[in-house]
């Protein structure tokens, strides 16, 4: 039967897939002795770790060895942090590092981050849970010891920025075996006191065993549970505890946790002054401005000379009857001379007018009717001629059809 | 009175935050006068509380212990105790 031969390479690459999907190897802690420690010329170093019974060829690259605030040395326990993968080149196992703590802090510091991955996924670092730090906190709680330095520290910035202010200091030791159960007691001692509006857990720099109580599950989880928000002050500024990341405001040192908890009252008190006058000038502006506007209003002619106002009334009135006046006669005016006009016109075609130009109308006596033809009248009928000035009684001698004068030769009266 | 004290209850940064919006608003010029003087008369009140508030506290340390029955002992460094609970 025919096999599939593999090239090395094909194993190697197939090796290092596997060992790099395994999320176990990933991220581990190892424990171990440094052996063959090597420098190459490119700047990594290479090391052997081994106990009794194994050794893990290990690799520290530039890149990280400048990070690490530790270089081993041959024979020396160290723990080590770093994923496993395959050197194909040589086809070994081997852990690139990452960090490196000599054995015994290491040990804590691997607690440490234990711990901090385990409260942090419980929530207690949430932003969410975060407590505001008041302005201006009338009483001031501190859990620290006594005679450390950061007690002293921080009532020196206190006097300093707020000199009046009330501080009650829950004495604890800051390390030792009972610390952090002391350190615990007094935040929770102060909760149940109630009266204070900030609460500073502080002490000085330290090695991590020395600061080691504040970054104890104990610490943590009063802080979390405190009602009053809590700072915390631990160490230097370089030094990280658990209790900072679950306090509510996280100071570098002690004298900056009492710079965050009190404001500078001399700049308050400028502040107040400040607005204060300022209150002051806004509303004098204010009310003078009104009173300008006032002023104004008061200073108009109607206010001042109430007469000239009816004046100017009187006057449009004048105006306006004067126009009215104007218009009634240009009416009548014009009326009269359309009335005239039509007179004339009637008179044009009045009969007595025509009369009075010496046109006569002719009618029978009888019946006042007025005769257009001369055959409506025969010889011997009566008849009434109106003249312009007075009337004849007539009676028609003969007739005629031609109406021009004179009798004309052989036109005879009743010949056509 | 009542309301006076409930207004005392207020904190120092909300009756500062309080007395700048009324003098910002006073300095707008836009408030009609009753309203002026109504806002003026709120922030001096307001000077007045913040005023306070810088003075009440004394300067004084107290220690805090846990009593022998779980009560609490506060002893200010002059040695006056102050029984609680």
């Amino acid at each position: 039967m025919f096999k599939r031969i593999y090239e090395v390479r094909e194993i190697t690459s197939y090796l290092k897939n596997l060992l790099e999907g395994d999320t176990h190897l990933a991220n581990v802690w190892v424990k171990g002795e440094v052996s063959n420690l090597k420098q190459s010329p490119s700047g990594h170093i290479y090391f052997t770790l081994k106990d009794r019974c194994s050794c893990l060829p290990c690799v520290c690259f530039r890149s990280r060895h400048k990070l690490l605030n530790f270089i081993p040395q041959d024979g020396v326990t160290v723990v080590a942090r770093g994923y496993i993968s395959l050197f194909e080149k040589c086809g070994t196992c081997q852990l690139y590092v990452e960090e490196l703590q000599p054995s015994g802090t290491g040990e804590l510091y691997i607690a440490f981050e234990k711990l901090k991955n385990k409260l942090d996924e419980e929530g207690l670092f949430d932003e969410k849970h975060k407590r505001k730090i008041p302005f201006l906190p009338r009483r001031i709680g501190i859990v620290t010891s006594p005679t450390g330095a950061a007690i002293r520290d921080i009532l020196s910035v206190i006097s300093r920025r707020f000199p009046n202010t009330e501080l009650v200091l829950v004495p604890v030791q800051v390390q030792g075996e009972d610390a952090s159960e002391e350190i615990a007691e007094g935040i929770n001692l102060l909760n149940c006191y109630g009266k204070v509006d900030v609460i500073i857990i502080a002490r000085g720099g330290g090695s991590l065993e020395e600061i080691w109580p504040f970054n104890t599950e104990t610490v943590a989880r009063s802080i979390f549970n405190s009602k009053i928000p809590v700072i915390s002050a631990v160490g230097h500024e370089t030094d990280h505890t658990i209790a900072d990341f679950v306090a509510d405001f996280r100071a570098a040192t002690p004298s900056a946790a009492a710079e965050i908890a009190v404001p500078r009252k001399e700049e308050l008190v400028k502040l107040i002054q400040g607005l204060s006058e300022r209150l002051n000038a806004a509303v004098k502006l204010c009310v003078s401005s009104k009173r300008e506007k006032l002023d104004a209003v008061a200073a108009r002619r109607v206010f001042t000379k109430p007469e000239g106002s009816l004046n100017s009334v009187k006057q449009q009135v004048d105006a306006l009857y004067a126009q009215l006046q104007r218009s009634v006669q240009r009416y009548l005016k014009e009326r009269f001379w359309e009335v005239r006009t039509a007179a004339g016109k009637m008179h044009a075609l009045s009969p007595l007018a025509v009369l009075s130009r010496g046109y006569a109308v002719c009618r029978f006596e009888k019946n006042r009717k007025i005769i257009r033809n001369y055959q409506e009248v025969s010889p011997g009928t009566l008849v009434e001629v109106v003249l312009n000035k007075g009337l004849l009684n007539c009676r028609v001698e003969s007739r005629r059809r031609s109406i021009f004068s004179g009798r004309q030769q052989g036109e005879g009266t009743d010949k056509i | 009175m009542e309301g006076s004290r409930e207004k005392e209850q207020i904190k120092f940064e909300d009756a500062l935050a309080r007395l700048e919006t009324i003098v910002r608003q006073l300095e707008s010029g836009e408030l009609d006068l009753e309203e002026a003087l109504a806002k003026f008369e709120e922030g001096i009140g307001l000077v007045k509380i913040c005023n306070k508030k810088l003075e009440t506290a004394e300067k004084k340390i107290e220690t805090l212990l846990r009593g022998e029955k779980g009560d609490f002992v506060l002893k200010t460094l002059e040695g006056k105790d102050e029984k609680g609970r």
